[in-house]
């Protein structure tokens, strides 16, 4: 098992369903250790009743089915635990599955916020142009696990798996492309600095980089 | 449980070779044997593991174009698809040796004189070793610990001036630095295509970055690029100067292009993917939390403000 996770660590980001598979397949009496210790982008389906996606994951799931809510690809779930706490688990998806919405550099309002995406013949117009953002993905995965030490006081720890993967195309530069997993776990006191540190925004992104 | 253990012996030992073989190629620049080790556990299975590691560890040097010294320290030699002589046997032509191979231990055991058979022939070597001592000046100025080497891959006997010939310019540079949890490495192949008729060279490039960042994560580099040029065909040292400067331009251009897609990142690639600040623009007020009451809107939701 501690071998496997050490392949996980080791195998690029952007192979790491496949290598999930095929560890699965070579130990198949460790699956379930390896689904759960494993990250693994979230999957997303469609629900063919009511036309929306929503995400497959451990956390909303109920043995074959899973909940969701309205939104479907970010979805908050709580439960309680074991010692009068609770657990809050934040899924986040966002990537391929928006990258659909490409209609001829059209603006699209996708529910409060709005895209716009390059059209192929070279229009200067688009916001993604600037990137040459050929596919991308962001999935993050927020558990916070509070439970209570004494009146009032609760201690808070957070366990947040961001996973990214980002291709760029462009002439001169060829392709470019940055995949990635890091999880990181904090424990709190306060809800105050948890919270800040649960959203540093543009300091994931240097962290992210590799000293070249 | 026995259903399990059914489904695992399902897998032919054929298809465990093949999966083996599949993490020891994706393995990231200078990981292969940490890789190894960690397969190794999971198999537990020895003769799988040796037809794997015998299998991917070649290929796994060649495309890494891995770099091994001499056991008498006379120099290094670049494991390559274009020195390979026999399956262990590299040649090194700027020593004139042919290296002997352990591809797993990933080291030279042995040497021996390369034989007239597989050097080029005088008209080609003059090319060839005036292209190499630039590319050597070349790579010290530019990287810290490159390695390089020019082979003929086409044409080595002929003599005549007028003739077609080809010779690939390889350099690769690795940095391995596990304690500060990174590994990284730079290859780019440069095939000139010498044509006697035309009185051109023409020069194409493959050029691959990947490095490995993994502190608390494992995050993952690969740019690949190609390029094309050419120039006119003259003789030894001006072939030699005027292509070392043709692939100091390129690789130059390259490595500007590259920072310039990390410094794209932030400010424009990554704003197609996520963004900085919410919608209302604002960050959310953590030093007065009190603003946002839940029992609050819902007391006054309900009406019940007054009642409190």
């Amino acid at each position: 098992m501690e071998a496997a996770m050490g392949l996980m660590r080791r195998i690029p980001p952007k192979h790491s369903e496949t290598a999930l598979s095929a560890l699965l397949s070579l130990l198949p009496h460790h699956s379930s250790d390896l689904l759960s210790q494993v990250d693994q982008p979230l999957q997303v389906l469609c629900d063919v009743d009511s036309g929306k996606e929503f995400i497959l994951c451990e956390y909303n799931r109920d043995a074959d089915s899973y909940r969701y809510y309205e939104g479907g690809i970010s979805s908050v779930y709580m439960w309680e635990d074991e010692n009068e706490g609770f657990i809050a688990c934040f899924l986040i998806k966002k990537g391929d599955s928006s990258l659909n919405f490409m209609v001829n550099g059209a603006i699209l309002p996708m529910s409060n916020f709005v895209m716009v995406f390059p059209i192929e013949d070279g229009s200067k117009t688009a916001d993604g142009k600037r990137g040459y953002l050929q596919e991308g993905s962001w999935d993050a995965i927020h558990v916070i696990e509070v439970g209570p030490v004494e009146e009032e006081t609760a201690r808070y720890c957070l366990t947040s798996s961001v996973m990214l993967s980002l291709t760029t195309n462009h002439e001169s530069s060829g392709t470019f492309n940055l995949s990635g997993s890091i999880r990181r776990q904090v424990y709190f006191g306060k809800t105050k600095e948890m919270v800040c540190t649960l959203r540093p925004p543009a300091e994931i992104v240097q962290m992210k980089l590799p000293d070249s | 449980m026995s259903d399990e253990e059914e489904t695992a012996s399902q897998l032919t030992d054929k298809q465990k070779i093949e999966i083996a073989k599949w993490f020891l190629l994706n393995s990231p620049a200078g990981e292969i044997q940490y890789v190894a080790k960690d397969i190794r556990a999971v198999l537990k299975n020895e003769r799988v593991y040796r037809t794997a590691v015998a299998e991917a560890f070649p290929l796994y040097n060649k495309s890494h174009m891995i770099c091994l010294e001499f056991p008498d320290r006379s120099g290094e030699v670049l494991v390559t698809s274009f020195s390979e002589i026999d399956k262990n046997e590299y040649l090194d032509p700027r020593t004139a040796q042919v290296a002997i191979v352990d591809h797993v231990k990933q080291v030279c055991e042995d040497a021996r004189q390369a034989n007239d058979e597989e050097l080029p022939s005088s008209f080609i070597e003059e090319y060839r070793c005036a292209l190499d001592a630039e590319i050597i000046k070349y790579v010290s100025e530019a990287y810290p610990k490159g390695v390089c080497s020019v082979y003929c891959v086409n044409g080595k006997d002929v003599e005549e001036p007028g003739s077609d010939f080809e010779l690939v310019v390889v350099i690769s540079a690795a940095r391995h630095s596990p304690q500060n949890f990174c590994n990284g490495s730079w290859r780019s192949i440069w095939n000139m295509e010498f044509k006697g008729e035309l009185q051109i060279v023409e020069v194409r490039g493959k050029l691959q970055v990947g490095a490995h960042y993994f502190e608390e994560g494992n995050v993952q580099l690969d740019a690949k690029h190609e390029r094309k040029d050419s120039t006119i065909f003259q003789s030894p040292d001006d072939c030699a100067v005027s292509l070392t400067t043709i692939i100091r331009h390129h690789e130059m251009e390259y490595l500007n292009s590259l920072q310039m897609s990390y410094s794209n990142l932030p400010d424009t690639t990554f704003k197609d993917l996520r963004r900085k600040l919410p919608v209302t623009r604002t960050l959310f007020p953590w030093h007065n939390t009190l603003q946002f009451s839940l029992t609050r809107d819902i007391q006054k939701n309900l009406g019940l403000e007054n009642s409190k």
